[in-house]
């Protein structure tokens, strides 16, 4: 009788997980290739189409766009008058979005943290998420209603004795919609950023006889600008580039909404890619600034 | 350490703030059940007859349909790629980490419009048409961040030793996979999916440049708010919408209860 069996061969799948082992960065590259393709095909490849249209120019006759390299698209955008003042004006809006949140978000966030229980910390908690994730498009649309002239805002002020306001369609409009649509963008963070601070720094800085208010200044907001850094990223660039609103809410023109009617009713795609390189400048600018008061380790 | 009129007053402060976020959202929930044609408050008479035009709406529903669909299609992509993404930066030390990080997150720290806008001159550069899978290349951009962050949330939270003694125990690498780190970020994944098809199904800034002439949910309501007398079916899809991304916004944040960091990060 033969006994000399051949030795059980081992499965394919514990020779695979074996070559596996040994080649660790075979695993690494099967696991980071198909993220990293996608963005440099989809997402960067489609930058650079972005940043070559706008060295482009359209034919006005035809219609085409022609491509031949030129700088004409951002000579109009800087020599115009109105688009200077767009600009400025957007980048405004945008500011000015940042500090009413960051001013409506602070209370909230140290609420978070330092007085509610752990019960309604998670309650609050679950009411910033939803609105945070909840349909954009139709939190603007209801700011819409709200504030149109017989909507509720209206009702409101004039049951509260305050006689009615005509915001609607207006600058005020724009910016009470944007500062509602991105608050949680803020709140995250800054609620992040405050949990981090250990108690115990705030009662030794009350032992040591600061008042609240010195104690404020002086321990927690320096420990928050972090967050509040990391919130201004969402605020500022999400303001700044969006046309939905504006559109929605507004009468007035801002970056989104020319490139959207460039896209749109003037088809001139250089244009408004040109036009889309301003919010990324700018960006790029602001994301310098913010990364040196540490809103990365914020985020 | 807060005297007693601080707690109070930032108490007061931050139910405001909590109001300001919630009386909308209830808002649009009662305009919804309005009799009038025109949206005008205090509504005095009530009705659901609207809900009933605007279910009956086919170009509403082939609109929902289009919405489904690319938002399962654009979860599936943002699930594989986002997971394997978050798997690679947490397990590997390489060159070039912090610039991955960056690239995924750039999608959404950049406003929608670069990124429609550029989607766009792409198109228009390859002369690829608009179709269902442009939108769907749109979505999955920005939603793999989703899934990467609470994946990424999960596994630092994840003791690496609980995969160790499962290969001193003799498990092989797929064994290990099978039964000790999918289990473990498992409910991560559904989570991060669960958000990225809320995310897909609202997205309106990115699609209404890679959809061409179809028309998603969102872009329904936005060309409805341009012509008149839409307002009270438009109110109706508006709360159908709010409360069907309720849902899948609730399970994931029951999911990621003790990684809040993942969902808060968007």
């Amino acid at each position: 009788m033969a006994v000399s069996a051949a030795p059980n061969p081992q499965p394919l799948r514990t020779r695979l997980s074996a070559f596996f082992y040994r080649h660790r960065w075979l695993k690494l590259l099967l696991l980071l290739l198909p993220p990293l393709l996608w963005i440099c095909v989809v997402y960067l490849g489609a930058l650079a189409a972005l940043l070559a249209h706008s060295l482009w120019t359209t034919n006005d006759l035809t219609q085409e766009v022609e491509r031949t390299w030129s700088l004409d698209n951002f000579r109009t955008l800087w020599e115009t008058d109105v688009y200077r003042t767009i600009t400025l004006r957007t980048v405004g809006i945008a500011a000015a979005v940042t500090i009413t949140d960051a001013i409506l978000a602070f209370p909230l966030a140290y609420y978070m943290v330092r007085i509610a229980s752990p019960r309604w910390r998670a309650i609050v908690f679950v009411g910033v998420l939803m609105p945070l994730w909840s349909s954009y498009l139709v939190r603007v649309y209801t700011w819409r209603l709200i504030m149109s002239d017989n909507g509720f805002a209206n009702w409101s002020l004039e049951k509260l004795g305050f006689g009615s306001v005509d915001i609607a369609y207006s600058m005020w409009a724009l910016w009470i919609t944007e500062s509602y649509i991105w608050l949680p963008f803020m709140i995250l963070p800054i609620y992040a950023a405050l949990e981090r601070i250990p108690p115990s720094l705030l009662e030794a800085s009350g032992d040591l006889g600061a008042r609240i208010g010195v104690t404020f200044r002086r321990v927690i907001l320096p420990l928050a600008l972090p967050g509040i850094a990391a919130g201004s990223i969402f605020t500022f660039s999400l303001t700044m580039g969006d046309y939905i609103a504006p559109v929605l809410v507004s009468n007035t023109q801002f970056i989104g909404n020319v490139i959207y009617s460039n896209v749109g009713v003037a088809n001139n795609l250089p244009f408004a890619a040109a036009f889309t390189v301003v919010p990324i400048v700018i960006m790029a600018i602001y994301l310098t600034i913010v990364r040196r008061l540490g809103a990365f380790e914020g985020l | 350490m807060e005297g007693r009129g601080t707690r109070i007053s930032v108490t007061a402060a931050a139910a405001l703030v909590l109001a300001f976020l919630w009386v909308p959202l209830l808002l649009i929930g009662v305009y919804a059940f309005a009799e009038s044609k025109i949206p005008a408050w205090p509504i005095t008479e009530f009705s659901t007859k609207w809900w009933s035009t605007a279910w009956h709406n086919t170009r509403m529903r082939d609109a929902l349909k289009t919405s489904v669909e690319v938002a399962a299609m654009a979860t599936a992509i943002a699930v594989l790629l986002g997971s394997a993404a978050a798997f690679a930066v947490h397990r590997f030390r390489f060159f070039g980490r912090d610039t991955v990080s960056l690239m995924l997150v750039l999608p959404i720290a950049l406003p929608g419009i670069v990124t429609g806008l550029a989607l766009l001159s792409a198109m228009q550069y390859g002369g690829i048409t608009p179709s269902l899978l442009t939108i769907v290349a749109g979505h999955a951009t920005f939603c793999v961040v989703v899934v990467y962050n609470n994946a990424l949330a999960r596994l630092r939270r994840t003791p690496g030793s609980l995969e160790e003694a499962s290969m001193d125990l003799g498990a092989d690498g797929w064994q290990t996979f099978r039964h000790i780190t999918l289990p473990s970020v498992a409910t991560a994944l559904v989570a991060g999916g669960l958000l990225a098809f809320a995310l897909s199904f609202d997205e309106v800034i990115v699609t209404y440049f890679t959809a061409g002439s179809q028309e998603t949910l969102p872009l329904w309501i936005f060309q409805q708010l341009k012509l008149p007398n839409q307002a009270p079916q438009v109110n109706v899809v508006a709360v159908s919408v709010i409360v069907l991304t309720f849902i899948p916004v609730l399970l994931a944040q029951r999911l990621m209860r003790n990684d809040p960091a993942g969902i808060g990060g968007r």
